[in-house]
């Protein structure tokens, strides 16, 4: 069952924030502190869907291969190899679908299409005489199993298609976390600052500006180190005025994201903590999340920065930095540094 | 301009790098006219501090005369003489408030690499490494100073640079190491290192009231000007301190300890050898010999205050005696931006001649001798200021008795 992760944020009132952890799902074990990196709990369907996937890519390997070895092990007979051809580039074509495509529902529905072909291809293996109607059998009963799980996870993202856990954000390769930072400053004015959209691109490194299209929507333009500028729409599915936000890309969108801010006070004349939660599908994969990770090009490192940048500008008016500064000559090393942005200064 | 830059473990060099300019609307730059080499430049020095880059300009005891200030600076303006404090400091987040300026969150542009090596970051420091922000130093011709508003102290025509100087950090450095021993009148207070730190801590300490003040070092001239701001002193090299101390205060130990000497402290004996084998191993980070001294002799219940620099992991400190002898400990860098006003008053009153430590004066081009002589204590070696536009060859020639630069207030103490 997929959650909605805008509510959870709201779900933390302030006399919750000591249980902070119930406002995860309840299915992450809180063996790890913050900040937390976890693989979404609530994706049952999708991470089944992922496993599907690959099964449909070994099973049309394997009947593109060999397809007189699947013939006979299926016991349909040695002289169906075009057919089982056929059902091997059917197959490899939903594998691909279900893995590359953000809403995997359809394809998983054409898996379920064709496990009911199979069934009227195996049943004809069944005829009575048939040397091979044993196996045929069994594999008529594997295959009506297989059906029930595709028709199942099918059916399930289907149903919350509409959702962006599901649609645009949800990818199997989903990543969750959460960071924060402690400020002098009230929570009215923590939320005025980060309201006033004109100021994230002042804090937010990887942002080039971010427009309004109208009252809750936002059309956003990325730096991004790769060169190639990504841009976005992107809207507030909440908004309470002195305490929190919520936004979520809207689908299209190439880093598909969705988070949260909080601005909950800490006491009287105590300033704010400003909790930040993101979901995104990394860009590349797991691999390349953590390569980015070691440089610290990693979403979780560049929003913590953030976070600080956040809070110099509110507190300060500036943030601190020592860019243009003078120095002697930089080694390989310092120049890579540099390059890398592991250190501010040139 | 001329700036001395850091290259590696023992390897200086005075070079020209570009003017500083404004970065920030909260900046200014001052023109430097002196700038002093500190004990915490020795760990530099020799290689000890983390996260340095070849290239970085060093140096965080300066003063100067301000040439520019961003549009955010209201209480500087241009021509104003300052003294520059070396943490960096907001003025505005929760630890500046409280006068924790040593803390601040705001200055540390790296903040994430000190977190990771101390699990939170302080303030940024001037000339002291990536970890602490990376920003240039000001052993050089200007300096950028971010946050002008907050750090910087104008003072008094009337007084000389040397008398002004050391507010940037040592005096303030030693002034805060007795302030933290909570020292009753009559107490008795040791400190270990005679150096900048230790005999401001000791001059400090009297000043706070303290009965009696043991200074503990080596070197005869340091010793001697122990002596010369009142405190008993003793020679390691003659003597068994903790021995010594206990005899001295009837069994109980010092009231209050302060250790002034930091992670390059010397010992003779197996620890000595220890302590240097197993940091040149990178097995241990510092070499703590006076701060287990100190933790041994402190009397039941007293105050141990380090203002030496530790950077990492200790070896062999006897922390059981922390705990069953109820010691308090403190330590940090010095919140130096609240000391400012406080301390030039006393120097305005003459209750002190902060000048009184400076042994050697050289031009900015001699910076690496400079470095070396203080490192090594040579030719008694105390205080080096360093002087950006001091004509090199007249000082090059340490034969010349002539002023440093024209509107130079001291002489030169040539040796
Ligand atoms: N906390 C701060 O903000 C702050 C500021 C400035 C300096 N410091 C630190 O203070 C320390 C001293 O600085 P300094 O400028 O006076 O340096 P310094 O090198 O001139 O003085 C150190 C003195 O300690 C003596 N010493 C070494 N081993 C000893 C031992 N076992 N027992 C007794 N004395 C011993 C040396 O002989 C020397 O005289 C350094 O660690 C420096 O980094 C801290
Ligand atoms: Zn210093
Ligand atoms: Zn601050």
């Amino acid at each position: 069952m997929a959650t909605d992760f805008t509510q959870q944020g709201f779900s933390r009132s302030p006399q919750q924030r000591a249980t902070v952890t119930s406002a995860i799902p309840s299915q992450i074990p809180s063996r790890r502190s913050y900040p937390r990196r976890q693989r979404l709990p609530s994706l049952n369907g999708v991470a089944l869907a992922q496993g599907l996937g690959w099964f449909s890519i070994a099973l049309g390997a394997a009947a593109l291969i060999a397809p007189g070895g699947v013939s006979q092990l299926t016991g349909i007979g040695g002289d169906r190899r075009s057919v089982v051809r056929g059902v091997g580039i059917r197959e490899l074509a939903s594998g691909v679908g279900i893995l590359t495509q953000r809403n995997p529902a359809p394809w998983l529905w054409s898996r379920a299409a064709g496990d009911v072909l199979d069934l009227a291809l195996l049943t004809s293996g069944l005829r009575p005489g048939n040397p091979g109607r044993g196996r045929a059998a069994a594999a008529v009963a594997a295959v009506a199993g297989v059906l029930a799980v595709d028709a199942l996870a099918a059916a399930h993202l289907t149903k919350h298609a509409g959702h962006p856990l599901v649609s645009g954000v949800a990818a199997p390769t989903d990543l969750y976390f959460e960071t924060s930072i402690a400020t002098a400053k009230s929570p009215e004015e923590c939320y005025r600052f980060w309201r006033n959209i004109e100021n994230l691109p002042r804090f937010m490194e990887s942002l080039e500006s971010v427009r309004a299209l109208d009252e809750r929507r936002f059309h956003w333009v990325a730096k991004g180190p790769a060169a190639a500028v990504r841009e976005w729409d992107c809207e507030i599915t909440e908004d309470r005025p002195g305490a929190a936000l919520a936004w979520r890309t809207l689908n299209g969108a190439q880093v598909p994201n969705a988070g949260s801010v909080i601005f909950e006070p800490v006491g009287p004349g105590r300033g704010t903590i400003v909790r930040l939660s993101i979901h995104y599908s990394p860009v590349g994969g797991r691999l390349t999340a953590a390569l980015a990770k070691l440089l610290r090009q990693d979403p979780q490192s560049q929003v913590r920065e953030d976070l600080r940048r956040f809070k110099q500008l509110l507190e300060t008016g500036e943030i601190a930095t020592t860019r243009g500064q003078p120095t002697g000559r930089r080694s390989l090393i310092g120049r890579a540094a540099r390059r890398w942005r592991l250190t501010s200064s040139n | 301009m001329k700036a001395n830059v850091w290259y590696g473990k023992e390897h200086m060099r005075v070079e020209e790098v570009p003017d500083p300019r404004i970065l920030n609307p909260r900046d200014a730059i001052i023109r430097i006219t002196s700038t002093a080499i500190c004990g915490s430049d020795l760990h530099i020095y020799g290689g000890y501090i983390p996260g340095m880059l070849a290239g970085d300009i060093v140096g965080h005891e300066f003063m100067g005369e301000v040439v520019e200030v961003g549009q955010g600076v209201r209480n500087l303006k241009v021509g104003d003489r300052v003294v520059n404090p070396f943490p960096i400091a907001c003025g505005n987040c929760f630890f500046c408030q409280q006068s924790q300026f040593s803390l601040c969150e705001n200055s540390n542009p790296n903040a994430w690499m000190a977190e990771k090596m101390w699990g939170h970051s302080p303030a940024g420091l001037f000339g002291y490494s990536h970890l602490l922000g990376g920003y240039a130093g000001g052993q050089a011709q200007y300096a950028r100073i971010p946050f002008a508003d907050v750090g910087p102290v104008k003072v008094p025509d009337g007084l000389s640079d040397e008398q002004v100087l050391f507010l940037s950090d040592v005096f303030p450095t030693g002034y805060m190491a007795a302030e933290q021993c909570q020292i009753q009148p009559g107490d008795t207070v040791a400190v270990w290192g005679c150096g900048p730190v230790g005999l401001f801590a000791i001059k400090s300490a009297q000043l706070l009231g303290a009965g009696r003040v043991i200074a503990i070092d080596r070197f005869p001239e340091r010793l001697r000007k122990a002596g010369e701001w009142s405190a008993e002193v003793l020679n390691y090299e003659q003597v068994d301190v903790p021995e010594a101390l206990q005899e001295m205060t009837g069994g109980r130990g010092p009231d209050a300890c302060i250790d002034a000497v930091g992670m390059e402290g010397h010992s003779h004996g197996v620890f000595g050898a220890y302590d240097r084998v197993k940091q040149s191993l990178m097995l241990e980070s510092d070499r703590p010999p006076a701060l287990r001294e100190a933790l041994k002799v402190c009397r039941n219940g007293g105050t141990v205050s380090i203002p030496g620099v530790y950077g990492g992991f200790l070896d062999k400190v006897p922390f059981g005696s922390i705990v069953n002898r109820a010691l308090t400990i403190k330590s940090g860098q010095t919140h130096v931006q609240r000391y400012l006003a406080p301390l030039l008053k006393l120097i305005e009153q003459g209750a002190i001649d902060p000048s009184f430590i400076v042994t050697h004066r050289l031009p900015l081009e001699q910076a690496p001798e400079g470095y070396r002589m203080f490192r090594d204590k040579e030719d008694s070696c105390i205080k080096v200021v360093l002087k950006p536009w001091a004509d090199p060859p007249t000082l090059n020639s340490r034969q010349s008795s002539g002023e440093v630069e024209p509107q130079s207030e001291a002489k030169p103490h040539l040796h």
